[in-house]
């Protein structure tokens, strides 16, 4: 058993190269794709509805900053934050980058990886399990995230899936808790 | 209705030798205040057979004392033997205490208390019940007061019965944890849950009491000390309280609730008379409050 | 070329996706509950809507499953309705079956939707031949999900002495104490299944780390602390390390997960008719996973290798990584 969030984590360097690199068009991108996935999929912000807005902070142990995500459907916002910024979010989800990753798209179980502790959570459990029964609803792929469909989404999520799968594969991430799509 | 508030001694749970089995309810006959009695054995089948060749001789002797006696069933029958004895207690023509669904339908209507061991959380099931006997409800313990008086309100003519005083019966199991722990299991337990007359204490890892063990059954560690005054009660629909045996000294315990009911002790002093006697654990009253039952609100 | 069906698989949905994930897996019966109290697992975020619902049983029928609809809670007093109209949506949805336990429930489904087939919820903790049969005869059930506490022994001797067929659990969370008369959580939280819907609420759950120890708390109450080299667990109040005459154990029962695969044609055998996976909390991942495996185990009733086969595929699904054969057999007690 290791210790949480250091499988499959961004090697150093990597780190070094992204710290300086500019925060706002991060902000701004990230804050656009979660508002515009809202309006698309309102009825996945429908399972949130009590906890409106439901924020938290997702903190990837192998990045040098962390996001603090409001989820508010139309209304969201994802900023990025220091590590050590004080935060207003009581609620804390950290995992390695490729392990958050693979949360959101469905890679991971997340009771699984809680189990081994390659993901950890502070504060608000029943907000946390809340966004965890939503994303599993959302069936959340990289282009469903964009809005893309047709030809172009079947792209990208092929391009991702696999790129993904071998980053996993190189940085020693945990195995897949099923079968991939498609196979 | 009577405008008296009555005081029930519910069965007891722990397994108390028959000796002091005997010495405690000849004390309750000629000196407790109450005017119903629980007799039987309601957790394990295994103990019957010491057990039950005294509810005779008890009974009588209660009822010669001027209480009325009703016999409680296992809550959880299990084998064969415990289900044939179980079929033919719920036979018998004085009331009976039903703590499993397994006894309502060979009890065949005759009147019946609805122990707090049966999942009654409405007006509907209890209405449906009172076609199969019921004319007496011990709320399962959890439920709110105000739950409870929205089905007593709704059944007028069923007799509402609190449990007031004792370690909460909080779950059953087929599992008995006394022998677990002992590394045993219950066909094999060597009656070990006898040296445990409140049941055994559960501490969190902290060293912070939380629950007992009693051979199948777990109970809180707190006591539940349920005081109202009579005016209270009557507006909640409520007609009886049930004092659940312990080693304390259950004669005074009912004195204090019988004085409490009487008016001769407020609620707050009846508290204070309760808390000097050495319980087995702190007192709780926060389920009636749609609160966590381990904790206590003041009167 | 499909296998001749030996056992019904039924197999949780807590989703539409994984309600679907459940079906494509193999299952030839999904159950799930409306987003509200009336059902046993009134998780956060989880369940179906009325129209989910419905969609959902179109989806599933199109595939040749079934879909059953737990109102398996114990309606509030004064508030009955709210679970009469839960059995009249799914009616109205084309569910196949009910899941119920309180006997206001049973009543109400039994007399307004006579057609409608009426299972009996574990829930109603009903283990012995006396206790099934009042429930057949008064409400007409036409199978009772068995408590999780007899032997195969016990279940064969039950089958020949009930009318009504019985569904068994098979894989997941393991209830300790009789099911649907348990006030533990209550008691710590002030919310109970009975109460409210859910055991051990997020609501109430807190994890603290400090140094190494990681605790997991329920209510104020620490029911479990977990080493750096210890896989964590959700702090389910029976499953806890709790002291008693000085020492730590998990007192009730070890936080391992129910897994009857090695005893699936003994089950079936003993006049079992379904077998159930427990799990609606659990995501699209562990769907898929248990339901093909024990599919595939299910399809092949008499093959020791594909039953043992399942273990090792949900190592990674189980609860502290252990599994048990629970009280099948019969030295649990």
């Amino acid at each position: 058993m290791v210790d949480d969030s250091s499988r499959g984590t961004v090697p150093e360097f990597v780190q070094t190269l992204i710290r300086p690199l500019p925060r706002l068009p991060l902000t701004l991108v990230l804050t656009r794709i979660v508002r515009r996935f809202g309006a698309r999929r309102p009825e996945v912000f429908e399972r949130l509805a009590e906890y409106d807005p439901l924020t938290l902070l997702i903190d990837p142990s192998d990045l040098p900053f962390s996001f603090r995500v409001r989820l508010a459907g139309t209304r969201s916002q994802v900023d990025v934050v220091g590590k050590t910024a004080p935060c207003e979010a009581a609620t804390r989800v950290r995992a390695s980058l490729l392990v958050l990753m693979g949360l959101l798209d469905g890679t991971y179980d997340a009771d699984a990886l809680f189990f081994s502790r390659d993901l950890t959570i502070e504060g608000d459990t029943e907000a946390v399990l809340a966004l965890r029964n939503a994303i599993e609803e959302a069936e959340l792929t990289p282009a469903e995230l964009l809005g893309l469909t047709g030809l172009p989404a079947h792209l990208l999520d092929r391009t991702a899936g696999d790129s993904l799968a071998l980053l996993r594969r190189q940085l020693g991430a945990p195995a897949p808790s099923h079968v991939a799509r498609g196979q | 209705m009577s405008d008296r508030i009555l005081l029930s001694l519910g069965p007891c749970f722990f397994n108390w030798s028959t000796n002091d089995l005997a010495n405690f309810y000849a004390r309750i006959a000629d000196e407790a205040p109450v005017d119903r009695v629980y007799l039987g054995e309601v957790i394990c089948g295994k103990r019957m057979p010491f057990t039950d060749p005294l509810w005779p001789g008890l009974i009588e002797r209660l009822e010669r004392a001027g209480k009325s006696v009703v016999v409680s069933m296992l809550a959880l029958p299990t084998t064969t033997r415990e289900r044939a004895a179980m079929q033919e207690l719920v036979t018998l023509d004085r009331a009976v205490e039903i703590n499993d669904v397994s006894g309502i339908a060979a009890r065949e209507g005759r009147p019946s208390v609805a122990g707090p061991f049966l999942n009654i959380y409405n007006e509907v099931a209890l209405t449906a019940l009172a076609a199969h006997g019921i004319d007496c409800w011990c709320p399962t313990v959890e439920l709110p007061l105000a739950s409870i008086t929205t089905v007593a309100q709704a059944c007028p003519d069923i007799e509402v019965e609190l449990f007031a005083f004792g370690r909460l019966p909080l779950a059953v199991s087929g599992r008995c944890t006394h022998a677990r722990l002992h590394g045993l299991n219950k066909d094999s337990c060597g009656f070990v849950c006898e040296n445990d007359k409140e049941g055994m204490a559960v501490e969190t890892l902290d060293g912070r009491a939380f629950l007992a063990a009693n051979g199948i059954q777990t109970l809180s560690a707190n006591v539940q000390c349920t005081l109202m005054t009579t005016e209270a009660l009557q507006t909640a629909g409520v007609s009886r309280l049930r004092l659940s045996p312990h080693s304390v000294d259950m004669i005074v315990v009912a004195r204090i609730y019988r004085a409490m009911l009487d008016r001769e002790l407020t609620p707050t002093e009846a508290e204070n008379c309760l808390t000097e006697l050495s319980l087995p654990g702190e007192p709780c009253n926060a389920y009636l409050a749609g609160e966590p039952g381990w904790q206590k609100i003041p009167v | 070329m499909a296998a001749v069906q030996s056992a019904e698989l039924v197999c949780p949905a807590g989703t539409p996706a994984a309600l679907r994930a459940a079906v494509a897996a193999g299952a030839h019966a999904v159950y799930c509950g409306f987003r509200n109290e009336t059902n046993a697992r009134n998780f956060p975020g989880l369940n179906f809507s009325e129209s989910e619902l419905a969609n959902a049983v179109e989806f599933a029928h199109g595939r040749g499953s079934r879909v059953f609809v737990t109102v398996n809670t114990f309606a509030r007093a004064g508030a009955v309705d709210l679970w009469r109209q839960a059995v009249d949506a799914a009616a109205a949805a084309g569910a196949d079956a009910i899941l119920a336990s309180d006997i206001a429930v049973l009543d109400h489904a039994a007399t307004r939707h006579p057609n409608l087939r009426l299972h009996l919820s574990v829930q109603a903790a009903a283990g012995t031949p006396e206790a099934i049969g009042f429930y057949a005869e008064t409400f007409g059930i036409k199978r009772a999900v068995l408590p999780r506490v007899l032997s195969v022994e016990e279940i064969a001797r039950l089958n020949t002495e009930i009318d009504v067929e019985t569904e068994v659990f098979v894989f997941g969370g393991l209830c300790v104490m009789a099911e649907g008369r348990c006030a533990l959580s209550s008691y710590a939280t002030g919310k109970s299944p009975n109460l409210t819907g859910v055991c051990s609420p997020p609501s109430h759950v807190n994890y603290i780390e400090d140094e190494d120890m990681l605790t997991a708390k329920l209510g104020g109450f620490t029911i479990d602390r977990f080493a750096p080299d210890e896989p964590a667990g959700y702090p389910t109040l029976c499953k806890g390390r709790f002291i008693t005459k000085g020492c730590a154990s998990h007192l009730f029962e070890d936080p391992v997960t129910l897994n009857a695969a090695a005893l699936l044609v003994s089950l079936y055998r003993a006049g079992a008719s379904a077998f159930k996976i427990e799990g609606r909390q659990r995501g699209k991942a562990y769907v898929t996973q248990v339901v093909k495996a024990f599919r595939s185990a299910v399809d092949s009733l008499d093959d020791d290798e594909a039953a043992a086969a399942v273990a090792p595929r949900l190592a990674t699904l189980t609860e502290g990584g252990r599994q048990t054969a629970g009280a099948y057999r019969k030295v649990w007690r």
